[in-house]
Order: C-alpha cells, then sequence, then structure tokens
C-alpha cells in the first residue's frame, strides 16, 4: 500500500479511525451543547440553538434584569505605561510653578506639616489619580475639591512629574522604628485581608498605590476610617474599602503608626 | 551505535544540572511553606523561586531528556548517524542560552509570573524571550526526527519502522503542535505587552491558548517515559515486548487525543463554554485508553520475562523478576505512581468532580505524582540505561543506584500523598505561606510537615543522582556494546502503512483541534473589550 492510499476509504485504518473519531465527536456535541443544557434545571431555552449558543459560552444579555446602579461615582482615571513615564524638563518645571498653590499643606519641597500626605518622591501615577479623582469628584474634600476643579490633564501630568521629580526627604514625624506589625506583613488570610505591605510599600509596591513609608499617621487613620465608612469610594473595584470594613481598629492603629514611623528613603525608586 | 554521544550527552548533562538547581528551590518551597519554616517576610521571594522552578521542570529539564533520548533513539534505533548533527547543536545551544536569558529575569524579581505566565501578570521581556528560544530549540530537535525518520524511509523503502522511533516522532510531532499554543500566547498577546507596544491583555484567551499547550505537554514528558516502557524495560529484564501493534496504537492514540483536551484546566473559567468543557472531559476520558493499553502490553511483556526467568504460578511470577536490576526496580515504581496519579487524574478531568479540588493542593500533588514520580524515575532510569553506551564506563555500585531509586519513590510518595489531602480538605495552591497558628488550618500542619520532609528526601535522592553520574565518569573504561532496544515477541516483518507512518494521526490530531479549539478561540479573538489592563510585575511608577 503507497502512502496515497492512507487517505482513502479503501484502507480500512483510515475509514475505522476517521469513523471513529467522527462518532465520538459527534456523540460528545449532541450531549454537551443539547442534552446536558437541558437538564440543568436552573437553565431555560427559549430554542436549541439558545441552548446551544449558551453551552459555547456565547456572551447573552440578560435581557429582563438591570444592572444595581452604581452607589455613588467611582474613579474613572486610566492609568497606561505612557500615561505619567519619562516627563519632560518643561513638564516638571511647570508642575513646579503650578505646585505653589499645594505648598501651603503640603509643604514648600512637598513634606508636609500639617498632617497632609507627603508628596515629595510620591509615585507620579498616585498624583495623578488622586487629582483626577478630586476633579471629577470621585474623592471629595473640602480643601483639595476646588484645587482639583479647574486643573486640566496636562496640569494634573505636570504636578504629578514634578512631585515625583522632588527627592524623598525624612518625614517631619520622626518616631522610633518600630517592628513591622502583623496585618502589614502578613495581612490577615481568613478574613480575606492582603497584607498591606504588598501594595504600599515594605513587601512590594504596585502601580497606582502610594507609598505610605513616613506619612501622617492622623492621615493615615482617617483615610482607612473613611474606607471603612464608604465616604472614600475612589477605589474601583473595593479593595481598600473591603480591606478597611475587616480591619479592627487596632489593626488600623498598628498600620498607621508603623508606616508613619518608617523613613521614606527606604521606597523603591520609581524606573 | 551511537555517533554522536558528546550531543546526547550535553543534553542529559544540562537537563540534569539545571533539574538539580530546580530541585533545590523546590525542597526550599516545601519548608518554608510548612509550619517547619517561618513566615517569609517577602511572598515575592517565594513566587520568583516557583517560577524558576517551574519553568525549569516544565520546559528546560524534561525537553532536554526528551531530546537527548531522541538522539539517541534515532542513531542507534535508526542504525545511522544523525543526519544534521551541526543543526542540532544549534538547538542545544538555543535552549542554554534561553534557560539563561529566561533566568536572569527571574531571579532579580523581574519575572514573578509562574511558569504558567498567568495574564494579566507581565513580567520582564527577557523571561518570554527565554522561553520562546528553548522552545524553537526544541522545534529544531522535531524538524531533525522527522528528517531523519525520511532519509531512514528512503533507503529501507517498505521495512517496519523501529518502534523506538516511531514513537520517538509521534512524541516530536505532538510536542511541535502543542507548542503552538503558548507561543501563539507569547507572540501575539504577552510580548507586544511586555515590551511596552500595548497595556492591555485579553486574559481570558491567553488562558484559553496556554490550555492547548499546558496538557498536550503532560505527554510530551509522558513520551520518554513510555518509550522507555516498551523498548528499554524489556530488553533491560530479559523479555520482550508483548505486541508490537499494541505499542504502535498506543502511540498513536496518545497523539490523536492527547491535544484536543487541554480546555479541562478551564472548568472554572466563565469565558469558556459548558459545552466545550464537556467535550474536552470527554476526550479526556480517552487518553485513559492508552495508558490502560500500556499497562496490559507491559505487564504483559514482564511476564514473559518472568516466565523464561523460571516463573510459576498467577502471581508467583513475580518473584523471579530481576529485582536488583535498576531498571525493573524504576519501572515498578513508576507504574505503582502512574496507577495512583492516573486515578488523580481521572478525577482532575471529570467535569464534576473537579470542582472540589479545583485550584487546590490537590492538583499540585496530582502533576508531582505523574511528572516527578512516574515520569522522571524513568528518566532516571533512562540515563542509567544509556551512561556506560555514551560514556564507554559501567556504573559499579549498582547499590548505590537502588538506594536512589527507593529515596526517590518513597520521597515522592511522603510529599505527595499528604498534598493530595490537604488538597481535598480545601487548602489552596500557589500560597507562599499559611497561618497553621489559625483553628481552622491547624489540622493540616501536620500533613504539611510530612510533605515537607518527603521534598527534603527528595533533594536527597536528586542529589544522589548527581553523585552517581558524576561517579560513572570516572568508572574503570568498558564496552557496553551497541545500544539495543527490545524486541517484539513477533517481531513484525511488515506493518501496514498507518501504523508506519504519521501523516494520518497528526491531520486527525489537527483536525481535532480545529473541531474542539477553534470556536472558543475564534469567539475570544473577536469579542471586543474584553482586554484587561496589564499588572507588571515589579514595576513603580
Amino acid at each position: 500500500m503507497s502512502e496515497r492510499e492512507l487517505f482513502s476509504f479503501r484502507n480500512p485504518y483510515f475509514s475505522i479511525s476517521v469513523g471513529m473519531t467522527l462518532a465520538i465527536l459527534v456523540l460528545t456535541v449532541i450531549a454537551g451543547f443539547l442534552v446536558l443544557p437541558y437538564a440543568q434545571t436552573g437553565l431555560k431555552f427559549t430554542d436549541a440553538w439558545d441552548a446551544i449558543c449558551s453551552a459555547a459560552g456565547l456572551p447573552r444579555r440578560a435581557a429582563l434584569v438591570t444592572p444595581p446602579a452604581p452607589a455613588g461615582r467611582t474613579s474613572d482615571v486610566v492609568l497606561t505605561s505612557s500615561t505619567v513615564s519619562r516627563p519632560s524638563q518643561e513638564s516638571i518645571g511647570r508642575g513646579a510653578t503650578l505646585a505653589q498653590r499645594c505648598a501651603i499643606c503640603h509643604g514648600p519641597t512637598g513634606i508636609s506639616r500639617a498632617d497632609s500626605p507627603n508628596l515629595a518622591g510620591q509615585y507620579a501615577a498616585v498624583i495623578y489619580k488622586e487629582l483626577l479623582d478630586f476633579r471629577s469628584g470621585a474623592r471629595t474634600n473640602a480643601t483639595m475639591s476646588p484645587f482639583a476643579a479647574n486643573l486640566s490633564e496636562q496640569d494634573v501630568a505636570d504636578i504629578a512629574a514634578y512631585y515625583a521629580y522632588l527627592p524623598r526627604l525624612p518625614a517631619y514625624h520622626p518616631a522610633p522604628q518600630l517592628p513591622k506589625p502583623h496585618v502589614v506583613i502578613y495581612g490577615a488570610p481568613m478574613r480575606g485581608i492582603a497584607p498591606c505591605g504588598s501594595c504600599h510599600g515594605s513587601l512590594d509596591n504596585k502601580t497606582g498605590s502610594p507609598w505610605l513609608e513616613g506619612q501622617s499617621e492622623a492621615y493615615l487613620k482617617a483615610q482607612l476610617h473613611a474606607f471603612a465608612s464608604g465616604e472614600r469610594r475612589n477605589d474601583i473595584s473595593e479593595q481598600m474599602r473591603n480591606i478597611a470594613r475587616a480591619l479592627t481598629s487596632q489593626e488600623i492603629d498598628e498600620a498607621a503608626e508603623y508606616y508613619a514611623s518608617q523613613p521614606a528613603e527606604v521606597v523603591k525608586s520609581t524606573d | 551505535m551511537l555517533v554522536n554521544r558528546k550531543l546526547i550527552l550535553a543534553h542529559f548533562w544540562f537537563a540534569f544540572a539545571v533539574f538539580a538547581l530546580a530541585l533545590v528551590l523546590g525542597a526550599w518551597q516545601m519548608f518554608i511553606r510548612s509550619p517547619l519554616g517561618d513566615w517569609l517576610s517577602d511572598p515575592e521571594l517565594y513566587y520568583r523561586s516557583l517560577t524558576a522552578h517551574g519553568t525549569v521542570m516544565g520546559y528546560v529539564f524534561p525537553t532536554l531528556v526528551a531530546m537527548g533520548f531522541g538522539y539517541a533513539i534515532s542513531e542507534s534505533a535508526l542504525g545511522q548517524p544523525l543526519v544534521g548533527a551541526r543543526w542540532a547543536w544549534t538547538g542545544f545551544w538555543l535552549i542554554v542560552v534561553g534557560a539563561i536569558t529566561a533566568m536572569i529575569p527571574v531571579a532579580l524579581g523581574r519575572a514573578s509570573v509562574l511558569y504558567t505566565f498567568y495574564p494579566p501578570l507581565i513580567g520582564s521581556p527577557f523571561y518570554y524571550i527565554g522561553v520562546v528560544l528553548v522552545v524553537v530549540g526544541s522545534w529544531i530537535w522535531v524538524a531533525l526526527m522527522s528528517v531523519n525518520l525520511r532519509v531512514w524511509k528512503r533507503a529501507h523503502p517498505g521495512e517496519p519502522v523501529p518502534l523506538a522511533m516511531f514513537a520517538n516522532v509521534a512524541g516530536s510531532y505532538l510536542w511541535a503542535w502543542t507548542a503552538v499554543g503558548a507561543a501563539l500566547e507569547l507572540l501575539l498577546q504577552i510580548l507586544p505587552v511586555a515590551l511596552g507596544l500595548k497595556s492591555t491583555i485579553d486574559a481570558g484567551l491567553a488562558r484559553v491558548l496556554f490550555s492547548w499547550t499546558l496538557h498536550a505537554i503532560v505527554y510530551f514528558w509522558l513520551m520518554p517515559t513510555y518509550i522507555a516502557y516498551y523498548t528499554v524495560v524489556p530488553r533491560a529484564i530479559g523479555g520482550r515486548v508483548y505486541s508490537d501493534s499494541m505499542a504502535r496504537i498506543s502511540f498513536i492514540l496518545f497523539l490523536v487525543v492527547a491535544m484536543p483536551i487541554g480546555i479541562h484546566h478551564t472548568f472554572a473559567d466563565p469565558q469558556v463554554g459548558a459545552g466545550f468543557k464537556f467535550v474536552h472531559s470527554t476526550f479526556t476520558a480517552l487518553v485513559t485508553l492508552p495508558t490502560l493499553l500500556t499497562v496490559f502490553t507491559i505487564c504483559a511483556s514482564v511476564e514473559i520475562a518472568a516466565r523464561l526467568r523460571g516463573g510459576r504460578g498467577p502471581f508467583g511470577w513475580v518473584t523471579a523478576l530481576p529485582w536488583d536490576n535498576p531498571v525493573m526496580l524504576a519501572f515498578a515504581f513508576s507504574f505503582v505512581m502512574l496507577g495512583f496519579g492516573g486515578a488523580g487524574g481521572i478525577i482532575n478531568m471529570s467535569y464534576q468532580l473537579d470542582a472540589s479540588i479545583h485550584n487546590t493542593q490537590w492538583i499540585t500533588g496530582h502533576f508531582h505524582l505523574i511528572f516527578g514520580g512516574a515520569i522522571v524515575i524513568m528518566y532516571f532510569a533512562i540515563a542509567y540505561d544509556l551512561w556506560p553506551h555514551l560514556t564507554g564506563r559501567a556504573f559499579t555500585d549498582l547499590k548505590l543506584i537502588r538506594t536512589q531509586l527507593w529515596l526517590w519513590f518513597v520521597g515522592m510518595i511522603v510529599t505527595t500523598f499528604p498534598w493530595h489531602w490537604v488538597g481535598i480538605l480545601g487548602m489552596p495552591r500557589r500560597m507562599a505561606y499559611f497561618d497553621f497558628a489559625d483553628p481552622a488550618l491547624a489540622p493540616q500542619a501536620l500533613s504539611v510537615i510530612f510533605s515537607a520532609i518527603g521534598g527534603l528526601v527528595l533533594l536527597t535522592s536528586g542529589i544522589l543522582f548527581i553523585v552517581i553520574l558524576a561517579r560513572g565518569a570516572r568508572a574503570p573504561a568498558a564496552d557496553a556494546g551497541a545500544y539495543r532496544f527490545s524486541r517484539a515477541v513477533h517481531q513484525p516483518a511488515t506493518v501496514a502503512v498507518a501504523l508506519n507512518s504519521h501523516a494520518l494521526w497528526v491531520a486527525l490530531m489537527i483536525g481535532l483541534t480545529v473541531t474542539n479549539y477553534g470556536y472558543p478561540i475564534l469567539a475570544l479573538t473577536f469579542d471586543q473589550g474584553t482586554s484587561v489592563p496589564a499588572v507588571y510585575v515589579g514595576a513603580q511608577r
């Protein structure tokens, strides 16, 4: 028998193997796409085609169900790898001029003496997102909201570039360095709490999360309580609200005290 | 007839060297995650180690073993020097360069994405480029196996292809096709994001493409082991293969049904329809056929050897087997682990039963038992069997070899049985640490401790293996003769074209891939708005 006759129905190997494969395929397809969908008591189909589409995983709109309205607006900021990376000298310079109006609370060198966040050396993506959230109303604050209202997107990017460019300095809240609390390093897996340090520094820093070392203890506590009460809601996936709600007030105190006591110099640098 | 011994030895030595390094990481992971170790203050270190362990054990080590053994089969089974030896060296060096390129960013913590990539996690592009180089290097081997078979066929028209080479080429075609899924994922989806050309990725599509590779790759790892079952074990213990045709049919079945089944890895994924999950589940069940055929044929072949040695009675012949022969011992251990691992696998592939163990430590236990156990112990056996022919020196200390095999077997059982158990209790996989002080987890602590001890036993065995090979290189010279493969009870004079060539079976494999993967992949590709922002590992802004 030549190679050519291999693919011929006269060759029993060909006809049996192809026939059996097709038979198994057809049977499993009938079972998977018709029999089993109808066997599910919870599913209702208009016709057989509907059942087949469902089993094929075709996305369908549930026409009768109206999606729940979101409770208040949340952040609509999009961060891409090019949003705030590699700012020009002009951008940083413009940011420095614009930032003069921030200095009264955040300090002329980006180090606050007023329990406001220290911005010197904060990740640009963080400042960019928060300012846009203040502007859109996703985050509100009696002092910050009016400042952000009239900033253009370029202004926001420039301010972010400027503060990210400033060197990190020791905070105004020096304290003896504390051992790392449980919640910062391990979180509480059984309550669904990820370690603070896995995003905010001490273990790792993730894009869009601020580093917290040397920030004001009062500010950190206030923000955690605001997340827990739902007053602050600019975390799109509710990751901070879910964590803050599950934290005990003792854990909030420990985490805030710990981060406030850390020197900002240990923060991982930007790329 | 082994001409390119250096080439084959280079493959084996590099494979076993990286295997030993990855084994150290694996044992450390078992220890640090158990109640014996203190909690890691930096879980990223765990994932870094896990990525290195998985990448080496999944991509580099078995690929090199399959390649090295494949070259040895091609030369000794076909009785012709390897055609394209220079290309073979190119493939080898591509793998070496690829492995190093991939491991540097992993060591630096820039690619802790685990070996299954997990988009939208994105690591350093060098990691993915390294993996691509490894795959490209192995594709050279696939091409060479095909070319060498063709050259032999031209010189021997109408003659049956030796079983070892037939199976070897089937394995290489399986690998060529199954690697396409991950290659598509890497080249079209991940690398553009890793290089900064895009910032979003369709994680659902990526998972489906990876499942294309992820299951059949296991059968690629398995191929050298199955080839050894059929063509090394009966010869090494003085028996004959019970049926040459049955062996060919087993390898053909692997080629056809190993591929269109990977979606059973995504049973919990919402982006794949339930109908396709059922079809893949059914086809996965079909893979039990070649395995059961093999179990039957090999047991029959071993019985032939036992009866030739004077074994009597329905079961009494088992005692007549040459138990002091390392290949016999390794094969018996391999079958025991294959039995348990296979039974666990049937639970994993079942659409319903999988729900109770999905993403738990059961799964890690399962693939360590099958791959680390049943498969790797036969890699040891292949090395022990082939080494004297490659080095021209005989192993003198068989007792040490038996000790090594015993340690590996016991270590693997002690590691994986408790692993399965805690999985049933619900312990998730891919976790850097567990709070065993918590009342909900405390009852699992003892099992995890056993498992970690098993890991240390495996490490001991692995080190012993390297020591044995290294000592073998300094043993007195001894001529081992030509490297031979088992002969069948009825050695075929002619074989039907279908059982002597791969075209029909490759066509069926590709056809089933189209029917079982075509719609899910196309639907996800053309469905807009399913991409998510990439999460860059180790990136700060």
